[in-house]
């Protein structure tokens, strides 16, 4: 029996698009079932809306007032738990699965395969190393469990048309009271989400300052996409780090990704590979952008987003 | 107190790798190496620290082949107080690694074990996390803000989301991202100081650490590469492009 344990990530009661594409990845195993997990201190919204995506077989949660944040130190134990019953464990590859499913792993003194791009075999799985310029087949032994993160720009994610049971659970292991939450700053923004959108437009280094960022925000408003950012552009303080797409940062997939005044260093190009139609705008015709882009514009950025707007009326 | 830094030698980060054509492995014959990124953030932050007074000794870790001496000692010019150099000829898997630290923790009992959020060969961003769950002690990742007060540290970290600040008891891992600080370039007068530094040598065997590995990497491959795209002369051929493609 291949049974697969999702774990949801949600934040503010809402359930993250990243759990869905973890669900592709489970459903690509063939597996006999697919359970999504939510841990929180009141999960009933997000286990609601889990329930809904393809292909679970049904929804778990654990409801514990030491839920209320995802701190790693305080989920693993309770994931570990309920992990005996299966064999894969699956987390979205974010920042929040990233800091997570390697806990799990270790409790379960199993090894983790990091950033599944694609299921060869229940065991067998590729992944991106050296920034994506190498992809690597690994196999995993047949009798360790599984615990992977899902790269979640390698999958698109699953409808939402189901309606799985939600079921609570009681496991209550002992739980460390060493970590505990202060804080979370949040941009605000009514901008689409990076991860999740289907247009995204960056700036980089070439666009010279936070004042400046202004023309990129105002163009990503036009055409409703979500902005990013170079790392030489979060570094400069133009932007928050939140805004960082590339290896170390956000990888994404959207169908169209214009990359202004950002060069192009390989670490900013693995995290937009999997983008449908990449477009680069830069003064530099030598920049490493153009190699990979599907369009190629050389020019000033101030003065061509200004007529793109207009020529998009 | 003491902190353990991870300080790992990695394919230099402005190396293009390049794929065996058998499929076998990339290429490292004569390609530069370097420290991975990531750990130089790890030591720098460890310096300071001990600058400021919060720790008294520095001690850099590097688990590998005899040659890794040389890369040591650069942590060592950096200005860390000694080495350990866990030697061992075989790859070592993030697992592996964090069993070994567990090993070295145990010996030295840091206060604070700082570590690259990942390497920039395996990319796998896991041994932090490992290592504090083998430990049971708290784990602070892709720290952005370091603080060391009263037994505590409070760790802003880069996440999704923005930043969270989260505060945990003392020993703590914590894992560096890029903006933690920038390192320090090294001074030669510094690199003739660092000879004279110790660097104790263990060999992995003696650890009694379990180093089976049960995922195999069984084949390598060059990524799919994008078709070469075309150019456009200015904004309204782009529009007219884009517009054919439905993506405006």
């Amino acid at each position: 029996m291949t049974k697969i344990l999702v774990i949801a990530e949600h934040l503010g009661g809402k359930l993250n698009g990243s759990t869905a594409r973890a669900v592709s990845a489970a459903a690509a195993v063939k597996p006999d079932a697919i359970d999504v997990i939510v841990l929180s201190d009141a999960p009933d919204a997000v286990a609601a809306e889990a329930a809904k995506i393809d292909g679970v077989s049904k929804v778990l949660t654990i409801a514990r007032a030491e839920n209320a944040h995802s701190l790693a130190a305080v989920y693993a134990p309770q994931i570990v738990k309920v992990a005996s019953g299966y064999t894969h464990v699956f987390v979205p590859s974010t920042t929040f699965g990233k800091d997570l499913a390697p806990r799990v792993a270790a409790l379960l003194g199993v090894s983790q395969v990091s950033d599944v791009m694609s299921v060869e075999g229940p065991h067998t799985f590729k992944r991106p190393i050296y920034a994506g310029n190498a992809i690597v087949t690994v196999e995993v032994d047949a009798t360790s469990t599984v615990v992977a993160t899902i790269r979640t720009a390698s999958w698109a994610a699953a409808a939402s048309n189901g309606s799985a049971p939600v079921e609570p659970l009681n496991v209550e292991p002992l739980l460390p009271s060493h970590t505990r939450f202060v804080n979370l700053q949040q941009g605000k923004s009514d901008r689409p989400d990076l991860q999740g959108a289907p247009k995204v437009v960056s700036g980089g280094r070439g666009v010279g300052s936070k004042e400046n960022f202004e023309i990129v925000y105002k163009f990503a408003d036009k055409i409703g996409a979500a902005v990013g950012a170079s790392r030489a552009a979060v570094d400069a303080g133009y932007v928050p780090n939140e805004l960082q797409v590339g290896q170390t940062g956000k990888i994404i997939a959207p169908e169209l990704y214009i990359a202004v005044g950002i060069s192009g260093a390989i670490q900013h190009l693995t995290g937009i590979k999997d983008a449908g139609t990449i477009v680069a705008i830069n003064k530099d015709g030598e920049a490493p952008i153009f190699e990979i882009a599907d369009i190629g514009l050389v020019g000033d950025l101030f003065k061509i987003l200004p007529e793109l707007e207009a020529a998009i009326g | 107190m003491k902190i353990l830094v991870g300080y790992k030698r990695v394919v230099d980060y402005n190396v293009r790798i390049q794929v065996k054509p058998d499929g076998t492995g990339v290429v490292t014959d004569g390609v530069k190496l370097s420290a991975n990124p990531f750990d130089d953030i790890a030591l720098e932050e460890a310096l300071r620290l001990r600058e400021r007074g919060v720790a008294e000794e520095v001690v850099v870790v590097g688990i590998g082949p005899a040659d890794l001496t040389a890369h040591l000692r650069n942590g060592l010019a950096m200005g860390a107080n000694r080495a350990i150099h866990v030697q061992t000829a075989d790859a070592v898997s993030p697992l592996t690694a964090a069993r070994t630290f567990l090993k070295l923790v145990e010996k030295e009992q840091p206060g604070l074990v700082i570590l690259g959020k990942q390497a920039i060969d395996d990319d796998a961003n896991q041994t932090g996390q490992m290592l504090a769950a083998l430990w049971d002690r708290p784990q602070a990742t892709f720290a952005s803000k370091v603080e060391i007060a009263d037994g505590k540290a409070t760790v802003t970290r880069e996440v999704d989301a923005g930043l969270e600040t989260i505060e945990a008891e003392l020993p703590v891992v914590i894992t560096t991202d890029l903006r933690l600080n920038e390192p320090r370039f090294i001074k030669l007068p510094d690199i003739m100081k660092a000879k004279s530094k110790p660097i104790d040598v263990i060999e992995l065997g003696s650890l009694g650490v379990d180093v089976a590995d049960h995922i195999k990497t069984i084949h390598y491959a060059a990524p799919p590469k994008r078709s070469k795209g075309v150019m456009v002369k200015d904004a309204a051929e782009l529009v007219t492009a884009l517009k054919q493609k439905g993506l405006l």
